[in-house]
């Protein structure tokens, strides 16, 4: 059977998969739709987390950045693991024991305003817009390469089959989907990366394969890396701080603003109310973690294995000798190659570089550069196309292909290239569902119930909730289409702007009793205003890194750290929280009575 | 970390053992994060190119990067395995607490 046969069973058969389970679970109240009716066991609920958690940037991109970044990729693979550290000491427990539907229903009662709830709201709803982008891409770039549709027409299909189960199930449909789409993405990732390991080292784990000597060599894998990248004039695959990018301060602030970022994820955070106890909460923590631990874990070994075969396919072949993988990957451009004259191909950091990808060009201006350099090698007029591209920053491959190209390129069965894909879209489709259903809970209960309209009969709104999601679908895939940055330079914005704004009011709120509205909400205003005003600024005006430096990954960590400032200054200033407030904070801390109380949640009242 | 809280005129009884209870956590919290942000923050990065050169290689790895990549991961994972377990001992302990004071009261 070829790869597109199996990539269309077995991403028929998943997708099938999750429309039943969505249907067995449908759900007819708002209880169920915001946080599954509370009934989720921890095991699960970490497995849904772990699902959730684990994007398109996760799945596909991550491995990819690490492959070109060496050492510098640990800043994702330890901030987007070190956060859940944070968000199970600092806040899982005391949130889930808190027990309304959503992060703005915390930061609007702890500091009694709806300020501070509308303030909350906006940035739940921007962090996951940010964030549900970079998942569209993802979905249509599967799409792209394995069906062989349009990038655009597999946004559109990832749409519908997000928009079907999230509208169906709310978060009780989308819990149970994403358990199973949990084992289908880590399946697809653990079954290549066992391969490639056993191919490469002998070693069946590939986290030890990673530290192993090539099969037939006396040669550690790790050392071989970073010798062909000194040949060919890249920076030190295991060596920290060579890239003046990723200097120690830069590798620093952006692994703390994705920890911290990580945390302060809405999408993330309302896990822990669809368990049923605090201490499930805390175990639902470990859980979530080890799920996504063992994607972590492997990732590197992957990054590492991919840049070995990546080089050693590629370096020195002729167009003819050029393996199938790089001519299927060639048509969507995210990898390209433009010969210099003498007909090898020359991967290297210097100027006779002659790989490249296409990026954000459009297909006819791309096209253009390619007739261009054409002209130029056959001696006509034209230009040199990879002085443009260099020019414009596309060297070397796009690094989404990494994960989906390497079963290719180590020439693994066909089923298992086709799992990939089935894999890449689970991981995109899970956390899409996710973040939606924050987007639709903060407009539709957040905004719609508790501020424009509490008189909503609970029929309304679900009915609210729904249209929301269906909106937030539509315009998703428009982001999707058109996207601002490439897949996880987008989702690392998500990270610093949730850093700066709920991380810090959440946890001043659950560890302090005297912190108030204002410098509250100062604080966030303050801290996501900094934040988001440089990343602007640096991406978008050419605005120098004026903050010691920091780049936009990176800036989080500052705002953070303002927030918790502006906050802490003005507290003596203003008056403390109520009474009843310092009621709410004591009652947060004991971990006694978050059974049966919660029932109280579903009175009209509420 | 905010400063253990300073013992207010309960309105409450029961929440006397919350005393006892919440500065564990603390302690406990305290003592997780500092090793989060050794294994994490400091020899994951700060310290990764000292450990790269002066440590010991763990088969093909050198020690800074082993611990940016594989070994900060393994150890948050503990970390949260030992709060749960610790904290949920906590907890049952408080709960005893609790039902001793109501007891108490009744009598």
């Amino acid at each position: 059977m070829s790869v597109l046969a199996w990539t269309y069973l077995l991403v028929g058969l998943s997708f099938t998969l999750y429309l039943v389970i969505a249907w067995l679970s449908r759900v007819k109240d708002t209880r169920g739709f915001y946080v599954a009716g509370r009934g989720i066991p921890a095991s699960v609920n970490g497995m849904a987390t772990g699902a959730d958690w684990m994007s398109a940037a996760s799945f596909l991109s991550m491995a990819g950045l690490i492959s070109t970044m060496g050492y510098a990729g640990g800043v994702y693979l330890m901030g987007w693991t070190g956060g859940f550290v944070l968000l199970a000491l600092l806040l899982a427990p005391y949130l889930r024991k808190f027990g309304h539907f959503t992060v703005p229903d915390f930061i609007g009662d702890r500091y009694e305003s709806s300020t501070a709830r509308i303030v909350a709201v906006v940035c739940a709803v921007f962090v996951s817009f940010v964030y549900v982008t970079g998942q569209m891409r993802g979905v249509g770039v599967v799409f792209a390469r394995f069906l062989e549709v349009d990038i655009n027409a597999g946004v559109v299909i990832g749409m519908t089959i997000v928009f079907v189960y999230a509208t169906l199930g709310g978060m009780k449909g989308i819990t149970w989907t994403q358990a199973a789409q949990y084992w289908v993405l880590i399946t697809a990732f653990l079954v290549p990366a066992i391969a490639i390991s056993i191919q490469l080292t002998g070693q069946v784990v590939p986290s030890v394969g990673m530290g192993s000597s090539l099969t037939g060599e006396q040669v550690y894998l790790l050392d071989r890396l970073n010798q062909i990248h000194a040949d060919l004039g890249f920076a030190s695959y295991t060596a920290p701080f060579e890239h003046p990018a990723w200097n120690r301060l830069n590798v620093f602030c952006t692994t703390l603003a994705l920890m911290v970022g990580t945390a302060g994820l809405p999408h993330v955070i309302v896990r822990f109310y669809t368990v049923r106890t605090v201490s499930a909460a805390r175990w639902s923590a470990f859980w979530a973690l080890f799920f996504i631990g063992l994607l972590y874990l492997t990732a590197p070994a992957t990054a590492a294995f991919a840049r070995y075969y990546m080089i050693q396919s590629l370096q020195g072949q002729s167009g003819e000798e050029l393996p199938p993988w790089f001519r299927s990957w060639e048509r969507t451009g995210l990898i390209v190659w433009l010969d210099d004259g003498d007909g090898r191909v020359r991967y290297s950091n210097r100027e006779d570089n002659e790989i490249f990808r296409s990026g954000a060009l459009t297909s006819v201006r791309f096209a253009e550069i390619r007739a261009d350099h054409e002209r130029w090698l056959s001696g006509g007029r034209g230009a040199d196309g990879r002085a443009v591209l260099r020019e414009l920053g596309l060297s070397g491959p796009d690094t989404d292909i990494i994960v989906l190209a390497t079963p290719e390129m180590a020439g693994l069965f066909n089923w298992i290239i086709a799992l990939v894909a089935a894999g890449g879209l689970a991981a995109a489709l899970s956390t899409a569902s996710g973040l939606l259903l924050v987007i639709s809970s903060s407009v539709a209960h957040d905004l719609y119930f508790r501020i424009v309209n509490p008189q909503a009969t609970e029929a309304r709104r679900l009915l609210v909730g729904r249209t929301v999601i269906g909106l937030s679908v539509v315009v998703a895939g428009i982001f999707g289409i058109y996207p601002p940055a490439f897949v996880s330079q987008v989702v690392a914005f998500a990270f610093g702007l949730a850093a700066s704004s709920f991380f810090p009011a959440i946890v001043l709120g659950i560890f302090s009793r005297r912190v108030g509205t204002i410098p509250a909400i100062a604080g966030m205003i303050v801290g996501i205003g900094f934040t988001s005003s440089y990343i602007v600024g640096y991406v978008f005006f050419g605005m120098p890194a004026w903050f010691f430096g920091i780049n936009a990954q990176g800036i989080g960590a500052a705002g953070m750290a303002l927030n918790f400032l502006v906050a802490a200054a003005l507290t003596p200033l203003f008056p403390p929280p109520s009474a009843e407030v310092q009621r709410i904070v004591e009652n947060i801390r004991e971990p006694e009575g978050a059974g049966p109380a919660l029932e109280i949640e579903s009175a009209p009242e509420h | 970390m905010p400063p253990p809280e300073k013992p207010r005129n309960p309105p409450v009884r029961r929440l006397q053992p919350l005393g006892h209870y919440w500065i564990a956590n603390l302690r406990l919290m305290a003592t997780l994060l500092i090793i989060w942000a050794a294994a994490g923050l400091g020899a994951g990065v700060l310290f990764a190119d000292r450990l790269n050169e002066l440590g010991p290689s763990l088969g093909g790895f050198p020690l800074g990067f082993w611990f940016a990549q594989q070994g900060s991961i393994i150890l948050f994972i503990l970390l949260i395995l030992v709060y749960a377990i610790a904290m949920n001992r906590l907890d049952a302990q408080h709960h005893l607490e609790i039902e001793k004071a109501s007891h108490e009261d009744q009598r």
